[in-house]
């Protein structure tokens, strides 16, 4: 789950480590005002989507009076902003952030992220503060530092002072920089994060180290134990697709193509898609309805799935193993007897009872293309998409 | 032989009497599975499936000599079991359990450390379909029928897609000498790389078939171990070529967030290794035939 960054910067701030002075702001008075309560000369009026690259797409404005921060909330506030990393139909900019302007002398990088090689927690830092990580390791890769921390002890304080030195920090700054390091370590590790990013951690002309922009995600699965985590969800964020089936046990991810897929087992589906592409078409999504396979997923996953006005053919693969092919292809006729599908279906069955499976849809009144293997699934599918092309 | 179970593997359940628990329990004994009896805490005393049930894993090891345990345990307890597994001397264990934080499964690993290697426990998945050796025993949730008794290992990450290769290379009538499911989440017990070392040591075991997906290091990782110290032939098929990158494709761990990470770069990186590539889903049987009868 990711968040904003409005909220990363409470938590960072709630660990110890410095932040601007700023405020959210839902409309261009409040912005006004958030400003003159703020005080000082500049500002920066900064759109709060999940997402980074925002700077490029126009989402980060710096005013030099009130007036301005009015203004630019005002061009934001409503809008969609694409990124780099949002695709093309972009993510609501419901709120802005209102932060006192810093007066940089250095940018740098900081990053903490699991390492699943070494199964410990990883800290990345670099001098290059500003550009994604994947920018310097592209252009500057022998600027980084990777230090690994054992989740068992936690960070020691001489990894931290480690890691600043190394960037090259004056010496009256190391244990200011050292605890703004250990600072996000403790995040990390006690709010279950699964990500967090400061780009840039700067220091100001004033000698102060300052997060100035945040990025955390965090681990789904423990969200259980993390309410305080679990209420900064924002589902305007995210794909309502996606939410839709989180919301009821799916796993979706949206793609650009127009063979829509229900698949059990998270694998199955990445190799369907696989085949899909072999066979020169497109998938329009990612779908897993989970090992069950049970009729009530089978609906949802229709309901999904041709919800999506890209789709033109619909693919079902699903191999049945402790549940028998026959109860699942009951479960599709009966799926398809409460929602009407009218476009070319293609439906592989495998595994247990494959044939009676086979019978009962070939008995039942539903219109669809049989297929016996992976293969054949994603060629008639593709076939089928191509007669509609025609026409 | 095979490898981590056979039909002598003494097993015990842990969620024993739980809804999934007693399932999974029922299918296993009905497959042939040595299962002894069972852990629900607070039960102990009881008998469930016609098996006794414990209190602590302790008791069970104790009372059964079990060897190997089975966890169907809810995920914010699963972590607590495993380690419980661990300590009561439980040589394989099998964690079914899909939504394990991942910094629970990191606490579990540096926990295991403790042990010196000869007591040290194997933990296979989390989020898997488990173990099987066919004509043996099952330590998992699979459909036994689909797999033939022979001489190729599996080590996939995914269920479903297990199953799939397993019916590819049944209708051609090749069959399995165990297959692995170590799971789909980014921290798990254990690697490809463990995997492919035990069927390295496996007589009845002639050619691996390896069944990865995009996300982390240890396809490549297992196909550089391949290639310095295996001399049986290793068939890989990678899932995920159309994944977009930093999405999680279901499973936990399948998300692309660095170089070598995805499906076209893990095959190249596997074919430098010598690894020979199924180069789609369909052709996993046919490309283990034509291995095999290369060998031959």
């Amino acid at each position: 789950m990711d968040i904003h960054e409005y909220q990363a910067k409470k938590i960072l701030s709630d660990f110890g480590i410095g932040v601007p002075r700023g405020g959210i702001a839902y409309s261009p008075e409040n912005a006004e005002y958030k400003a003159k309560e703020i005080g000082g000369s500049r500002w920066v009026v900064k759109a709060q989507v999940h997402s980074g690259a925002r700077g490029k797409a126009g989402g980060i404005i710096v005013c030099n009076d009130a007036l301005e921060v009015a203004r630019a909330a005002d061009k934001l506030l409503g809008k969609k902003l694409v990124t780099d990393q949002t695709g093309p139909s972009g993510k609501i900019i419901n709120r802005v952030y209102i932060e006192e302007a810093s007066d940089i002398e250095r940018e740098l990088y900081l990053g903490l992220v699991f390492d699943r090689g070494s199964e410990c927690i990883m800290v990345v830092a670099s001098t290059e503060g500003g550009m994604s990580v994947e920018e310097i390791s592209n252009k500057k890769p022998e600027t980084i530092i990777r230090s690994k921390i054992e989740a068992a002890v936690g960070i020691q304080e001489f990894q931290a002072r480690e890691i600043a030195f190394n960037l090259g920090i004056e010496t009256g700054l190391i244990s200011r920089t050292a605890e703004v390091i250990e600072g996000c370590y403790r995040a990390f590790s006690e709010l279950d994060a699964t990500m967090v990013e400061v780009n840039p951690l700067v220091i100001t002309r004033d000698k102060h180290v300052l997060a100035l922009d945040c990025k955390m995600s965090f681990d789904n699965n423990a969200l259980f134990r993390r309410n305080d985590v679990s209420e900064l969800r924002d589902k305007s964020q995210e794909n309502p697709s996606e939410v839709y089936a989180s919301d009821r046990g799916l796993n979706y991810v949206g793609l650009e193509g127009n063979i829509g897929n229900i698949i059990n087992g998270a694998g199955l589906a990445m190799a369907s898609m696989d085949m899909i592409k072999s066979a020169g078409g497109e998938p329009a999504n990612f779908l897993d309805i989970g090992g069950g396979a049970t009729p009530e997923k089978i609906v949802k996953a229709f309901k999904l799935v041709s919800s999506d006005e890209k789709v033109k053919v619909i693919l079902v693969n699903i191999f049945a193993g402790i549940n028998r092919c026959d109860w699942v292809a009951e479960g599709i006729v009966q799926a398809l007897q409460t929602i009407k599908i009218d476009m070319p279906l293609v439906i592989r069955l495998a595994g247990t009872n494959v044939e009676k499976g086979n019978k009962i849809l070939k008995e039942s009144n539903i219109n669809y293309i049989e297929a016996h293997s992976l293969k054949e699934a994603a060629s008639k599918a593709v076939e089928a998409l191509k007669k509609i092309e025609v026409k | 032989m095979s490898i981590l179970i056979n039909e002598n593997t003494k097993i015990i359940v842990q969620g024993f009497t739980g809804k999934i628990g007693s399932f999974h329990a029922q299918e296993m004994i009905d497959y042939g599975s040595n299962v002894v009896g069972g852990v629900t805490p607070g039960k102990g005393g009881s008998t469930h499936l016609g098996l006794p049930v414990f209190n602590t894993v302790k008791d069970a090891v104790k009372e059964t000599d079990a060897e190997a345990s089975i966890l169907f345990v809810p995920p914010s307890y699963a972590a607590d079991s495993a380690m419980e597994a661990a300590d009561a001397g439980i040589k394989v264990c099998v964690a079914i359990t899909d939504g394990i934080p991942s910094h629970d499964m990191i606490k579990v690993k540096r926990y295991m450390r403790r042990y010196a290697k000869s007591e040290k426990m194997t933990m296979i998945g989390p989020n898997c379909a488990g173990i099987i050796s066919p004509g043996k025993s099952m330590l998992g949730i699979m459909p036994g029928h689909i797999y033939k008794k022979g001489n190729v290992g599996i080590v996939g990450r995914s269920g479903t897609l297990g199953y799939e290769a397993a019916s590819q290379m049944k209708e051609l009538d090749i069959g399995v000498s165990t297959s692995v499911g170590i799971g789909g989440d980014p921290i798990n017990g254990s690697s490809f790389r463990d995997v492919l070392a035990r069927f390295e040591e496996d007589p009845d075991t002639d050619i691996i078939l390896m069944i990865g997906e995009i996300g982390g290091p240890q396809e490549v990782d297992a196909g550089k171990f391949a290639k310095e110290n295996m001399k049986k032939p290793v068939v890989a098929y990678i899932a995920g070529l159309t994944a977009p990158k930093g999405r999680v494709m279901g499973h936990a761990g399948a998300i692309v967030s660095a170089y070598g990470e995805s499906a076209v770069e893990k095959v190249e990186l596997l074919k430098e290794s010598g690894v020979t590539i199924s180069k789609n889903p369909s052709v996993i049987g046919d490309t283990i035939k034509s291995v095999l009868e290369g060998q031959l």
